[in-house]
């Protein structure tokens, strides 16, 4: 006997500063403008999904010491429009990166909680870290996280959050406008917290909010990532997509959370995936043949090549063969501010592997780029896709996808308008939003109240004040 | 209902007059969340404040400020109180604006930031989205904390204990100067960083492949005592170029709040009780402007103002000794506290006005009843009298206030830089 279908959970990235976006396709819009987040948010409230996620970045990246210039530089601030954007939709989650280096947790508690009360509980927080002095010398602290205090930094920060979201029970409002008794409880809010990274104490300004706390995400992948979403995460972004490491992924994940004490239904594994769409799977295969070559003009291909290579590469040809010198070992100083760099931890074996693929293909570093870069993507009919996607997600190599469309802001029009109700006719996909909040729609519960969770931290928040 | 005054505005209306309201919770008396139209269960809610501004909006109103802090109210000067009688808790007040935006239209939105403790980097980039999500109509009331217990939810500096008696003590006149200094430096930085991008940065040269031309996009290499920014910021110059920059400002020993005006605002808020100190505090804050080499700028001085507005004054004035009785104090405050009619204090502005200042920012006692008698009572009256507008005439708060769009001080190319709107074309051919 077939074990039940699993619902499938999709949200969709709004594409921004990387390659992936095609800015130059005549259909591009802007993604500075509001209208065009407010059309985004309004397409996937429209097919159903269950969130809308926004990255962060927190310095324009660089490339040979010079602000990269090939692809969408610039973006809006989170927070700012993931609020406005719970003005023009009524259900659909929204799902911020906020970095936990160059941060306060009061600060961030205090306004993932006010975005949570604003959207009647739709905020999620996809808590990231930095580590480097190119990024601090934008803000207070400066400086340099030691790598091995990222994570520390950010789980004592998640820590701090959560004691601060749980320090208001929910109950403490009374309002009682006959007698006056507008708190129930003179230290609602009292919290004190000692740590290695964080010394803080007093009083936490905003109620516990609908969700009580917004919703986790962790993105990342390295062990100290792994476990980081393990023991506290509700999701985990993953660039998995494919089947056989989707599964290994999702397995190992999935694996380590009885020893947090926690159920495999209480972490959902969601990969970012590209799409491209066609009347016909050729259609769409040449379409995007089409798309590649747009994000990979020959200038972004060599400007990825130094990304392993850690040398100015400028000279080369990108419809050449790839250079036979190896890469600088260097401290990596060409490319700043990116997240590829740290995708190639061995740049000498991924160097030579890429030589080998390229030989054995007779690929030029345009087509080796193109060939290696590019994410996972769906390409096909929408009956294709629809298919695949399901397959997948039955298959256990994810919980559902979050899909990058390659065209600002219309780029997800097509994907809602066919493949969403393909998947609603198998029964996979929901017609109509069950809950309100984006917890019921990943299928979350609610956090314990305050009172429970905070457990001997309030108390001793209590004592002490 | 029609709110339309009962005679024509006279034939050319010196219609300079700026009102502004200052919304906080229920109302700036402790006890207007008692009143039954005070909605307290709401004040967490998006409902709430949506209400609040676009009826502001339906007054014309220039701007409301949302006041925001980092700490629990208090109805102590300098520390927690632990009282259980009085709104508690509050939103961040640049998402409340940012939730608003897109439910408005013209009205101008400035949400209070602490900068003692907060980043320049983040708030110049949240001001500048909420610009976008306003299409132009974002401002930032700067404010400074030098609260110690608001300091230890942030356990990166150490503020001293002190009492509003020890105001003028040199320790506390020291840690102010520092406070303000720190202010007007990151007032700087955010405003570096807005300019940091040019207005035409991004090209989308198909033909190289570029998106942005990268000699448009500046770093600000901002140094000071208590911080360092590199930029260029991540958000391009916003539609206003630079939203408006207030700040609230008393007459202190140490003259550093005025002197924050005189150095980095755009909107000053004062709080004269009479038109003689409205005269002084014009002429005070204009020396600090001529001081910080800014006397040719603009910077609208706006008098703060608490109101509490009914048809029969005396009704006014009973209902502040009520609201009194339930608080268990008199209700005291930094601005002049106005009871009366929407008549008399029209009467009052146009008196104040004469000193020179460019509006006030009213302070609704009672939100849910002060600010609907200030946009359905004293806005006709006013309008009645020919000194407010008849309809909004501009769809930026920049274009409101009568502030040019300010062309960006790293434009390499001055022309080019000010040909984006005409404000600023006009700003090149006279300068």
């Amino acid at each position: 006997m077939s074990k039940p279908r699993k619902q499938i959970h999709l949200a969709a990235h709004f594409p921004g500063v990387n390659n992936t976006t095609v800015w130059s396709d005549p259909a591009a819009g802007s993604h500075i403008e509001f209208s065009s987040f407010a059309h985004f948010a309004r397409t996937a409230e429209r097919a159903k999904f269950d969130f809308l996620f926004l990255a962060e970045g927190l310095r324009l990246r660089e490339q040979g010491g010079k602000i990269y210039d090939l692809d969408v530089v610039g973006r809006p601030d989170t927070f700012t429009v993931l609020s406005a954007l719970a003005a023009v939709t009524e259900h659909l989650g929204l799902t911020g990166t906020i970095n936990s280096t160059f941060n306060e947790p009061y600060e961030v508690a205090r306004q993932f909680a006010s975005l949570d009360h604003l959207s009647d509980g739709r905020a999620a927080w996809n808590v990231v870290t930095s580590w480097d002095a190119f990024t601090g010398e934008n803000f207070r602290r400066g400086g340099f996280l030691p790598k091995e205090e990222r994570y520390s930094r950010a789980r004592e920060f998640l820590a701090t959050a959560n004691e601060l979201f749980d320090s208001w029970h929910g109950d403490e409002i009374a309002a009682d406008q006959e007698t006056g008794t507008f708190l129930r409880d003179a230290q609602a809010g009292a919290f004190v917290h000692r740590g290695q990274h964080f010394d803080i104490e007093g009083r936490f300004n905003v109620p516990r909010s609908p969700q009580g706390r917004p919703v986790i995400f962790q993105a990342g992948d390295s062990e100290e990532g792994r476990e980081f979403a393990a023991a506290g995460a509700d999701a985990i972004f993953s660039r998995y997509a494919t089947l056989k490491e989707g599964q290994a992924f999702y397995a190992d994940v999935k694996g380590r959370l009885a020893r947090h004490g926690r159920t495999p239904d209480q972490l959902l594994i969601l990969p970012a995936a590209t799409f491209v769409l066609g009347d016909t799977d050729a259609e769409a295969e040449e379409l995007a043949r089409e798309v590649r070559r747009q994000q990979v003009s020959g200038a972004t291909a060599l400007k990825h090549l130094e990304f392993v290579w850690n040398r100015d590469l400028s000279a080369y040809d990108p419809d050449g063969p790839l250079p036979d010198i190896d890469p600088d070992l260097g401290e990596h100083t060409l490319a700043r501010g990116r997240a590829q760099v740290r995708m190639y931890r061995d740049p000498l074996a991924t160097a030579r592997e890429w030589r080998e693929l390229a030989a054995a293909n007779k690929w030029s570093i345009r087509d080796l780029v193109i060939e290696t870069g590019s994410r996972q993507a769906f390409v096909g009919s929408a009956a294709t896709v629809a298919d695949t996607i399901d397959a997948f997600v039955q298959a256990d190599a994810s919980d559902g996808f979050i899909l990058v469309p390659h065209i600002t802001p219309g780029g997800l029009d097509v994907f809602a308008d066919t493949v969403v109700p393909l998947l609603q006719e198998r029964g996979v996909f929901r017609t109509e939003y069950e809950g309100t909040t984006l917890r019921d729609h990943l299928g979350l519960a609610q956090p314990p109240s305050g009172a429970a969770a905070a457990g001997s931290a309030a108390g001793d928040a209590r004592a002490a004040s | 209902m029609s709110t339309a005054p009962s005679a024509p505005p006279s034939p050319e209306p010196d219609s300079s007059l700026r009102l502004a309201v200052a919304l906080d919770g229920a109302g700036w008396h402790p006890a207007a969340w008692r009143e039954p139209v005070a909605r307290p269960r709401d004040l967490l809610t998006a409902g709430y404040w949506t209400d609040l501004v676009t009826e502001a909006e339906r007054g014309l109103l220039d701007f409301v400020t949302i006041e925001d802090a980092l700490g629990l109210q208090s109805s102590h000067f300098t520390e927690p109180d632990g009282r259980t009688d009085q709104v508690r808790g509050r939103l961040d007040a640049v998402l409340i604006a940012a939730r608003v935006a897109p439910l408005t239209s013209r009205i101008g939105l400035l949400p209070t930031v602490v900068v003692t403790h907060t980043e320049p980097f983040h708030i110049s980039k949240a001001i500048a989205t909420l610009d976008y999500v306003s299409t132009g109509r974002a401002g930032v009331r700067v404010q400074v904390s030098a609260r110690r217990n608001e300091a230890a939810h942030f356990g990166r500096r150490t503020l001293p204990s002190f009492r509003p008696e020890d105001l003028e003590s040199p320790a506390v006149q020291e840690l102010t100067l520092d406070l303000f200094d720190e202010a007007a430096d990151y007032v700087e930085a955010v405003r570096r960083l807005w300019d940091s991008w040019e207005d035409d940065a991004e090209i989308r040269d198909v033909a190289t492949g570029r998106f942005v031309d990268r000699d448009k996009l500046h770093y600000i290499d901002f140094e000071s005592r208590h911080f360092s920014v590199k930029g260029p910021s991540i958000t391009p110059r916003p539609p206003q170029g630079q939203p408006p920059v207030g700040a609230l400002a008393h007459g202190t020993v140490t003259g550093a709040p005025f002197r924050l005006l005189g150095r980095s605002a755009d909107l000053g808020f004062v709080t004269p009780h009479d038109t003689g100190q409205a005269r002084a505090t014009v002429a005070a804050v204009r020396a600090e402007q001529e001081a910080a080499g800014r006397a040719g700028e603009p910077l609208r001085l706006f008098a703060d103002l608490v109101v509490f507005l009914d048809d029969d004054p005396a009704a006014a004035a009973a209902r502040k000794e009520r609201l009194d009785g339930l608080a268990g104090y008199p209700y005291t405050s930094d601005a002049r506290i106005f009871t009366g009619t929407a008549s008399q204090l029209a009467d009052l502005l146009q008196e104040f006005g004469e000193a020179g200042l460019t509006g006030f920012r009213l302070r609704p006692a009672v939100a849910g009843h002060d600010l609907p008698a200030i946009t359905r009572g004293l806005v006709p009256e006013l309008q009645h009298r020919g000194v407010f507008r008849q309809a909004y005439e501009a769809d930026t708060l920049r274009g409101l206030l009568g502030l040019q769009r300010p062309a960006g001080r790293y434009a390499t190319d001055g022309a080019l830089a000010g040909a984006a709107t005409a404000a600023a074309a006009d700003a090149v051919a006279t300068a």
